[in-house]
């Protein structure tokens, strides 16, 4: 039971042993019956494991395709109006043109530096400059890098948390970005000063939802808020209902 | 742009045979189909964006693993589990391990029951153990992927599979009674 052999049962079964130590050990298990009834379970062990284990779980179509979608060369991984399903790029066009032709370029242009923005805050190593949960230490942090004063909202009874600030540049504008978590999700609050080419996002996507990114926004009290996020709609849109109701 | 073009093309090729995999690993880590698949897209986002620093030749499996692992430990059910991912040092109430002949144990274990077991196992030991048995890879690239020594990859599949094998005598033993 004790014997100098047992403990690398595991390592000979894992094919980890040097060849000299696996011949010897082959060898010793041709005589050692302990050693040979431990391997025999443990090798009925790793066996069964890998069995029951691998591809039990298998990516639904969704995920494929999204993940497809994130991988294909031309698109970037930013949700691009020119890969989507068509139905996705007619739905932008007709936004689009109910906007006016002159807006096109612009508005495009502007999701794609938002979303980019987003995507580049999530995969940095350190997303945000000043870090905390509280509204009451973030919203100070921005007083005096920023021409202009906004409000936070009381999160305690929601499920979204705040994570922290930073200032962030779209369109050579400066602004603040926010970032709350929900879950195992981020979502970004951009918050601008509402004049060109902001006023531009007055309206929110309609196809926003068949993108990667569930986006909203509104102007409210010469700020331009924008809320993007790989969350569900539901959830941007209840932290865009908590922001409006934020009391300055 | 040419550059980045044939980076694109590089990375799909070798990352879509790995959806499937990477799914199922993410699956049981999270034991969550909703987690799993946020966990999966943002890590192929996140790997995406990393590519260029990825160095060709090297290992490409154990790097898309590796970003998988990183990103299920920043979330937040991972931040709740990686107090569990330390405990080598600090032994728990370890399982006697009595010497009952095993092959008998687990030719009645069928494959639910070693996947319960499984699930019932602490994030650390059901990752090393998916890591060796299922994805098959080496103890060094374990080692690498997880960022301990090769002593500790070898200390913690013993205690994993040792865990594993009491949480299946008990079932089984259940079972009989």
């Amino acid at each position: 039971m004790t014997c100098e052999w047992r403990d690398k049962i595991e390592a000979y079964l894992d094919n980890e042993l040097s060849q000299q130590d696996d011949l010897a050990m082959s060898q010793h298990l041709r005589g050692c019956q302990d050693c040979a009834a431990a391997t025999l379970g443990s090798r009925k062990l790793k066996i069964s494991i890998k069995r029951a284990a691998s591809a039990r779980f298998v990516p639904s179509p969704e995920l494929q395709s999204k993940i497809r979608r994130v991988t294909a060369p031309r698109s970037s991984f930013l949700p691009s109006w020119l890969t989507g399903p068509a139905f996705a790029t007619a739905a932008v066009v007709v936004v689009l043109l109910a906007l006016g032709p002159w807006l096109r370029p612009h508005r495009q242009d502007l999701f794609a530096e938002i979303a980019d923005l987003h995507v580049s805050t999530l995969a940095s190593t350190n997303p945000i400059d000043v870090v905390s949960t509280d509204r009451h230490t973030v919203k100070p942090w921005f007083e005096g890098k920023l021409p202009f004063t906004f409000a936070l909202p009381e999160l305690q009874n929601s499920e979204f948390h705040l994570i922290g600030g930073r200032v962030a540049y779209i369109a050579q504008s400066p602004g603040a970005q926010l970032l709350f978590g929900i879950r195992k999700h981020q979502l970004s609050l951009l918050i601008f000063q509402e004049r060109q080419p902001f006023t531009e996002l007055s309206r929110t996507p309609k196809d926003s939802e068949l993108l990667a990114f569930n986006l909203e926004t509104w102007s409210d009290g010469g700020l331009r808020y924008v809320v993007i996020s790989d969350a569900s709609a539901e959830d941007v849109r209840t932290l865009g209902q908590l922001l409006r109701s934020a009391k300055p | 742009m040419p550059d980045d073009r044939r980076n694109a093309e590089t990375f799909e090729a070798l990352a879509i045979p790995l959806l499937a995999p990477l799914y199922n690993f993410a699956h049981w880590l999270t034991r969550n189909r909703d987690e799993a698949e946020d966990l999966v897209q943002e890590t192929y986002v996140k790997a995406l964006k990393g590519f260029p620093s990825f160095t060709p030749g090297t290992n490409f499996r154990a790097w898309m693993y590796r970003i998988l692992r990183n990103t299920f430990l920043t979330s937040r059910t991972g931040l709740k589990t990686t107090v569990s991912l330390d405990d080598d040092e600090n032994p728990v109430a370890e399982p006697a391990v009595n010497d009952d002949p095993e092959s008998l144990l687990f030719a009645r274990a069928d494959q639910e029951e070693i996947g319960r077991a499984l699930e019932q196992l602490p994030v650390a030991h059901r990752e090393i153990i998916l890591l060796c048995d299922v994805e098959e890879m080496s103890y060094k690239e374990i080692a690498e992927l997880v960022g301990i020594p090769i002593g500790t990859v070898m200390s913690r599949l013993s205690r994993a599979r040792r865990a594993m094998r009491s949480l299946l005598k008990a079932t089984t033993q259940g079972v009989r009674q």
